[in-house]
């Protein structure tokens, strides 16, 4: 009955979704406000219904009821609770359902925020919305429904997929989610302004904490996920230039790109078409990236879940979206008033050269994702592009990224003076060098780390060079820095820290290069050294888990001969699979990691075993914190400033006579 | 400055941008993209000994030989032909024979590879899509069984 009831509260969210597609954009056509009021009382119902729904197939999940096809083939009734959960979205189905849940959240979100917004556009908004919500609960009805019934049920399921059986898993999806669908806001509010003929700073303000949120949770998710894959996969990569992985980085560096350009259009008034271009692309590569998850048309290491006759309903979700935003914004973009032209040399100049620049890089990461799939379908060849043509274009574009960052942010807005900002940052500039000549010094090779942790320290220091010019103008007593500081707006910090944010993670990966690795055969009571650490092998033995066995190699590390601590990779045999997983052992100190594998026990009584040593490598997932924590900091600064449009105080250059 | 000018320089900058990216996929993609083979699509092309490629095809039951040191070879079938494939280091959990297989390396000559890369991904019903579908343009293609406790839904 309860599942029943879920089934039957999707097709009314359908149902709903049309009525919020039609009703609101036709009300605000004709300047009507009762039917522009049923805007946001449809999305908050939506998002109701949806959860109702989202409810019912988790209390499936957790009472295993293996009456529901979708239960059957993704979890089994001795499996821990909380991946009974996390199952909920382990697998096609649930995925999309929870896709479509955050979709209809953020509708509510912006129906019930929403107050402040102009009525016209608030409904607009909420009626494209309502388009995206209706083709993906079609698309759920129709091809993937969750709901779907046995007539002879099994008394015991499948289980979910072990590598899935993770508390990464339970974590990244919804992340992953939040930060794709987030974009779709942004996407609305884009599409309702090009449909209205009607945008100006005011909307860049409305719109900018939904593009802080989705990136935010975009940052956190891609961070998660390339955490799990790092520590699941046992190759000890985290990185591996996989389809599925651009599929995430792609939205996140348009949605970077958005964010910047949006800065600019909400204090200056310009950017304005590029910025909705920005907002259609950002959620267009979202899309994408579902299509290329959900359809599996490419080849990828971590693709669960796929079918391809799913993926041509997605593909064509995904061209009326994508091709229709865009008809849409090449017939209205020109009718929107072009914003003022701006000397180079200036905030917006740099902020002008980070949108060049992540676009492009945006660019070459969509290339190498879908020149295979091209290829293939114009000449039948099929090919890899794999990290060497990352590691080619991608990083030479992100190295001026990395030097014209701390320089933007002492830049002034409209006519900066370039040899006096950058004499702000010589302390930045020396303590780089210092730091890269010390870690060449005591690393050694490769050198070329060492200049990049060299890079990522001028990043660091750099971001903070701006606020401290604003804290340390009028003297250096302690109380009036200290108040000086507290009175910075939120967003002033908040830059600070997601940029501080991007040069740790460069840091970690610019570490990378110093890391050890070792592979060998080990016998119990073997010692080997790796880095300045080394482990022994204490035992090999068996042990029993809920729904798996293991076999567990515990391992003593010690440090200049000082037991310091323990680690336990194991492999792990899950019995209703029949599967095998590889379970890494990891230990942290000091910001670097012990990374273990072990595979089967050969026939002459060793255990062959993979090892490293790498150095500074949690720093990549810190700085990715940072970065969120830098976009959280950043919209609490919104609430301040909402209503009050804050102009410079004064104007103290005249834009010269043209 | 002129507004003419500044158009000017943005203009320029973004084309300058624009060019230098351009020039570096194109030069990547000549020398960075691997082509996929099946062993008889690699008798059929005869690549060069030396191009690296990789190699996919189904590993051939009871080929898989261990010597020391880690050290494998197995056979890569696709029905046709086979081409054997050494490889020095741990192989990935799935890699079981009779599965499909996709490894990355240098040929060494028309029958013999050498891989430095084995990639298996992870679930047990998985087969390689480029696998899958030379199988299949061949008629060799027999699906995956279903997995354990399937039967139940049909």
């Amino acid at each position: 009955m309860i599942v029943e009831t879920g089934h039957y509260a999707l097709v009314l969210a359908f149902a709903l979704s049309l009525v919020q597609g039609v009703l609101p954009l036709w009300g605000s056509r004709k300047g009507d406000v009762a039917l522009m009021a049923i805007g946001p009382s449809a999305a908050i119902m939506q998002f109701v219904l949806i959860a109702i729904a989202f409810g019912a197939l988790t209390w499936a999940y957790l009472s295993s009821d293996f009456s529901l096809l979708n239960v059957v083939q993704n979890s089994h009734s001795q499996k821990p609770l909380i991946y009974k959960l996390s199952g909920v979205w382990g697998n096609h189905e649930g995925s999309m359902l929870l896709w479509v849940l955050i979709l209809s959240f953020f509708g509510a979100l912006v129906a019930l925020g929403g107050r402040r917004t102009p009525q016209e556009l608030l409904a607009t908004t909420l009626s494209v919305q309502a388009w995206i919500s209706a083709a993906f609960l079609l698309f759920i009805l129709l091809t993937s429904n969750p709901f779907a019934r046995l007539a002879l049920p099994p008394v015991e399921g499948n289980d979910l997929n072990p590598i899935l059986q993770d508390p990464g898993l339970a974590i990244h999806p919804p992340l992953l989610y939040l930060g794709y669908v987030g974009f779709s806001m942004t996407f609305s509010f884009a599409a309702a302004a090009l449909i209205n003929g009607r945008i100006d700073a005011q909307w860049a303000r409305y719109v900018r904490p939904w593009t802080l949120i989705a990136w935010i949770f975009l940052t956190l998710g891609i961070a998660m996920g390339s955490y799990w894959a790092y520590y699941t996969l046992g190759w000890g990569g985290f990185w591996f230039w996989d389809p599925v992985e651009n599929a995430s980085l792609m939205p996140w560096l348009a949605g970077t790109a958005l964010l910047h350009s949006a800065t600019v259009m909400e204090k200056r008034d310009a950017l304005k078409v590029w910025t909705i271009f920005l907002a259609i692309l950002a959620f267009s590569l979202s899309l994408l990236g579902t299509f290329l998850v959900r359809s599996g048309v490419l080849t990828s290491v971590h693709a669960f879940a796929t079918d391809p006759r799913r993926g041509v309903f997605i593909l064509a979700i995904l061209v009326v979206f994508i091709g229709g935003s865009f008809v849409l914004f090449a017939l209205r973009g020109p009718l929107l008033k072009a914003g003022g032209i701006f000397a180079p040399v200036s905030r917006e100049g740099a902020l002008v050269l980070n949108n060049l620049l992540l676009t492009t890089s945006c660019a070459t990461v969509f290339t190498g994702t879908l020149y295979p799939l091209a290829l293939e379908a114009l000449t039948g060849e099929k090919i890899s592009v794999g990290a060497p043509f990352f590691n080619f274009t991608f990083v030479p574009l992100f190295i001026p990224i990395f030097l014209a960052m701390p320089l933007g942010q002492v830049l002034a807005w409209k006519r900066g003076d370039f040899l006096g900002s950058a004499q702000r940052l010589t302390l930045a500039f020396i303590l780089a060098i210092c730091v890269g000549l010390l870690l060449a010094a005591t690393r050694g090779e490769p050198v070329v780390s060492a200049v990049f942790a060299g890079l990522a320290v001028f990043v660091i220091i750099g971001s903070f060079a701006e606020i401290w010019t604003r804290i340390s103008g009028s003297g250096w007593a302690p109380r009036t820095i200290l108040s000086r500081a507290m009175g910075l707006p939120f967003s002033a910090w908040g830059t600070a820290l997601a940029h501080a944010g991007v040069g740790v993670t460069l840091f970690g990966l610019a570490a990378t290069g110093w890391g050890v690795e070792r592979i060998l055969a080990m016998r119990v009571g073997d010692q080997v050294g790796i880095g300045p650490y080394a482990l022994t092998l204490d035992a090999v033995a068996p042990r029993k888990g809920p729904n798996y066995d293991e076999t567990v190699a515990r391992m003593t590390i010690r440090r200049g001969g000082v037991e310091i601590g323990q680690i336990e990779p194991s492999r792990k045999f899950y019995r209703a699979r029949q599967m095998t997983t590889t379970d890494a052992g990891l230990r942290t100190y000091f910001l670097g990691q012990i990374y273990v594998v072990v595979t089967e026990q050969n026939a002459s009584g060793t255990i062959d075993v993979r090892m490293y040593w790498k150095p500074y490598v949690a720093m990549i997932w810190l700085g990715a914190l940072i970065m969120a924590l830098g976009g959280g900091i950043s919209l609490a600064d919104r609430r301040l400033r909402i209503g009050v449009a804050r102009r410079a105080r004064v104007r103290p250059v005249v834009q010269p006579a043209e | 400055m002129t507004r003419k000018q500044r158009r000017l320089i943005l203009i320029g900058s973004a084309l300058g941008v624009l060019f230098v990216a351009a020039g570096l996929v194109m030069f990547a993609l000549r020398d960075n993209i691997v082509f996929f083979y099946t062993p008889s699509e690699i008798l059929a092309k005869a690549p060069a000994p030396g191009t690296r490629l990789r190699l996919g095809g189904l590993v051939r039951q009871g080929s898989v030989v261990r010597g020391d040191d880690r050290a494998v070879t197995f056979d890569v079938v696709d029905g046709e032909r086979q081409v054997t494939v050494s490889y020095k280091g741990l192989l990935p959990d799935l890699f079981r024979e009779g599965q499909g297989v996709v490894a990355e390396g240098v040929l060494v000559s028309p029958t013999q590879f050498r891989a430095d890369n084995v990639l298996a991904k992870h679930d047990e019903t998985y087969m390689p899509r480029e696998v899958a579908d030379a199988l299949k343009k061949q008629g060799h293609w027999q699906p995956n069984g279903p997995p354990p406790g399937a039967e139940a839904k049909k």
